[in-house]
């Protein structure tokens, strides 16, 4: 008997030897971890950092997938939940609130999380919900060969990328010289979001889940849209981020409001022309119709623990995704991976865009319960506009009667 | 065959039927005339890394309540099939009395989601179920034709639509007709046209769509026909062609006659397949110009916020949409094995 305690003894201690290379004291010892998130290299990262805190009786796995918002809901839904984290932005955390399967996080934030930067904390409704990591938003993104062509500075408004747009057509320099996502369904909304907010329009009455999207700036925001698209390839409406970045390495676009987190591939020579890789720029989001806002939306991505997980696991959660998030992520490689909110981060230029829309007082994307329904509305009902089958103000109205019917069924709306 | 031992045969098959799939129609049923309870919104304050903002949230206490006195939601009848997403009585009404001309009448109608999917929906149902099933009868006539010592490999590549991957096999022609790709830069040519891009053009969208389905179900078509060919009676064929008949006639009043149990066969299958039509346009990227009652139920499925009882309730329509659109067939077939 004692002999056998003590080769188990000596076995653990054995194993435990073997991979403490690997492993970090996170504080936790026991539990299960699962964490589900979308699929780029800033998140690859959090969740192979957190899962250096696995040890004998401590389980870290995660689900990374770029179809992360289909099976978060439903795998965080049952009692004991599959995933004990979802890794979410500005958007996606909406629904995981409106279906309360989030679990507020002020007893382990005050237990084991004193040292995250308040600034970090999502807080709703006084409850502290989420840890923000990263910051992330479109901006401009240019070729600043083809602008020195004729001799033009980087646009600081959209009136002013369409001018330039239309002289680099005009001289014959670039064909297409605009690009941007805007594909029918999500891309396309979150376009027209950016250019409302732009031109300082508010999406529903105050404290209100009424829609009010037709009026004046509506109106803007959708003809500005339109110009922008008569200067794009003809495709528009079936290019996504990924089929406008394949257009920018192509080197067919001179000018872009493009994702932060998506333009260091861009700009980096491997796999890149080195025409296009060494003169694409980052510059500041644009302004448009005059206002001060910039026409762009911030979004931070940060990390969750689902509600129905046991006590210890939810401990666990959060001590591995507190060390996938702690200053030790930061490394030669992951540095330029996003604009993280983490003490020691220090921007590359890639990073630039971001924080000048940060310094230039953008409007984080709405958290609101139903704007994930006005979301759906605008990214079906924006493309007859576009292809000039219908005006302006009976796009808008049938975008608002086809929210109306998603809110009435939500039960949003009597 | 006894009624006891066909049904002890057949039991099987019907429990597995029911279950999988008589009992879900059911539940789509249910949920299609509920909708989630109403929510309580409530304004609050949200603190982001990037400051703090007024927002509103959902009342959790109040709604959790409701919930679990009535889990299954708020119980809404038809309301939501008559909504403007689906039959849209209301905006119908509107549209019939606001509408001069029956041109004016169409564009509104067109407005509203369901109608316009409908309409594509049974556009490409009525091209592309006859369209291929032809040219699956005239590839299986001519495999039939070929040496034998080339029928093998001819019917190996025929088949080649139907074996490779719908969505790879979408996507590898999405690339081609792109307006930098092989076909659309030949379009362009041809047309004389630099602008002109096939997924720019809502009717060259459903052109393209409609010659894709017809490309990649022939050869389902073919398969049956081609082994539909081989019981034909030979010495049929003889005596008919001793007594003159033409190839032309042989076909039409010999194998056509014979093959027509498989061809009724095959445009219940295809009619059912193609109101069905949902994974061209995702992999075309074309739900801006065509979509499909199939691609609605997606939609309203994979939003940040789904709607469950809408998918559920387009999807009971599609189902009494197929049922309207079979009967015909059904009806015959009933007849036809009725009096035999």
């Amino acid at each position: 008997m004692f002999y056998k305690v003590n080769s188990a003894f000596f076995l653990a201690a054995l194993l435990a030897a073997g991979t403490a290379q690997a492993q970090t004291n996170c504080g936790a010892t026991s539990g299960r971890v699962n964490i589900v998130g979308n699929e780029f290299p800033a998140i690859r990262s959090v969740a192979a950092q957190a899962s250096r805190c696995q040890t004998g009786n401590l389980t870290v796995r995660s689900n990374l997938t770029a179809n992360h918002q289909r099976i978060n809901l439903a795998g965080m839904q049952g009692n004991p939940a599959e995933y004990t984290s979802a890794i979410v932005a500005t958007s996606s955390i909406v629904e995981l609130i409106n279906n309360n399967v989030l679990r507020p996080l002020d007893a382990l934030v005050a237990a084991h999380g004193a040292d995250i930067p308040r600034n970090q904390l999502i807080t709703i409704d006084g409850r502290i919900m989420a840890v923000a990591f990263m910051a992330n938003s479109q901006h401009l993104v240019y070729r600043k060969d083809l602008l020195a062509q004729i001799g033009a500075e980087p646009p600081k408004t959209y009136e002013e990328m369409i001018r330039i747009g239309r002289t680099l057509r005009e001289r014959g320099i670039v064909r297409n010289p605009i690009g941007g996502a805007y594909q029918a369904g999500w891309n396309l909304a979150q376009e027209f979001v950016n250019m409302y907010i732009g031109h300082g329009g508010e999406f529903f009455r105050p404290g209100t889940p009424e829609v009010a999207i037709n009026n004046a700036q509506g109106i803007a925001a959708l003809n500005t849209m339109k110009a922008l698209t008569e200067l794009m390839n003809p495709d528009f409406l079936t290019h996504d981020s990924n089929a406008t970045s394949a257009e920018w390495r192509a080197g067919n676009v001179a000018m872009m409001n493009m994702w932060g987190s998506r333009t260091g591939v861009l700009m980096a020579r491997e796999g890149n022309q080195p025409q296009v890789a060494d003169n694409t720029t980052v510059g500041a989001p644009m302004t448009v119709g005059g206002g001060r806002i910039p026409a762009t939306t911030l979004w931070w991505d940060g990390w969750t623990v689902a509600r129905n997980v046991s006590d210890d696991d939810a401990r666990a959660t959060f001590l591995a995704l507190k060390h996938g998030t702690s200053p030790a992520l930061l490394n030669a490689e992951t540095m330029g991976q996003a604009v993280w909110m983490i003490a020691g981060y220090q921007p590359a230029p890639v990073n630039k865009g971001v924080m000048d829309t940060m310094a230039m007082g953008a409007k984080p994307y709405p958290m609101l319960p139903y704007m994930g329904l006005l979301h759906t509305a605008l990214g079906d009902g924006i493309a007859p506009f576009l292809q000039g089958r219908k005006d302006a103000a009976t796009t808008l109205a049938d975008i608002e009667a086809a929210y109306r019917t998603a809110a009435r069924e939500r039960g949003f709306l009597r | 065959m006894r009624h006891t031992v066909f049904l002890r045969f057949f039991l099987p098959t019907a429990l597995a039927m029911l279950t999988f799939i008589a009992l879900p129609i059911v539940s789509v049923l249910v949920q299609s005339v509920y909708a989630p309870h109403e929510r309580v919104v409530i304004e609050v304050e949200n603190c982001t890394p990037f400051g703090c903002v007024k927002s509103t949230v959902i009342d959790q206490e109040a709604t959790r309540k409701l919930q679990e006195e009535r889990p299954l939601g708020r119980f809404v009848g038809g309301d939501i099939y008559v909504d403007r997403s689906h039959l849209a009585f209301g905006e119908l009404a509107r549209a019939w009395d606001g509408a001069a001309t029956w041109h004016e009448f169409g564009r509104r109608l067109m407005t509203l989601p369901f109608y316009k999917a409908l309409a594509f929906t049974l556009t490409y149902m009525l091209f592309v179920t006859p369209l291929s099933i032809m040219l699956g009868f005239f590839v299986a006539l001519a495999v039939n034709a070929l040496p034998r010592l080339l029928r093998g490999p001819t019917i190996f590549f025929s088949l080649l639509p139907m074996i490779v991957t719908p969505l790879v096999g979408a996507l590898i022609l999405f690339w081609m007709v792109d307006s930098r790709g092989i076909i659309g830069s030949a379009v362009q040519w041809l047309a004389g046209d630099d602008d002109l891009s096939l997924k720019a053009s809502t009717s060259l969208t459903w052109i393209m769509l409609i010659v894709y389905g017809t490309w990649s179900t022939a050869p389902f078509a073919f398969v049956v026909y081609y082994a539909g060919l081989q019981t034909v009676p030979q010495d049929t064929l003889e005596s008919a062609m001793l007594d003159g008949a033409t190839r032309w006639h042989r076909i039409r009043y010999i194998v056509l006659p014979h093959l027509l149990p498989l061809t009724t066969f095959m445009f219940l299958i295809k009619i059912m397949d193609n109101f069905r039509v949902f994974e061209p346009i995702v992999s075309f990227n074309a739900s801006a110009h065509a979509q499909s009652l199939s691609y609605f139920i997606y939609s309203d499925l994979a939003g940040e916020t789904r709607l469950l009882s809408s998918a559920a309730a387009t999807s009971v329509l599609t189902v009494a949409g197929l049922l309207v659109l079979l009967s015909p067939v059904l009806v015959r077939t009933w007849r036809q094995f009725g009096k035999a």
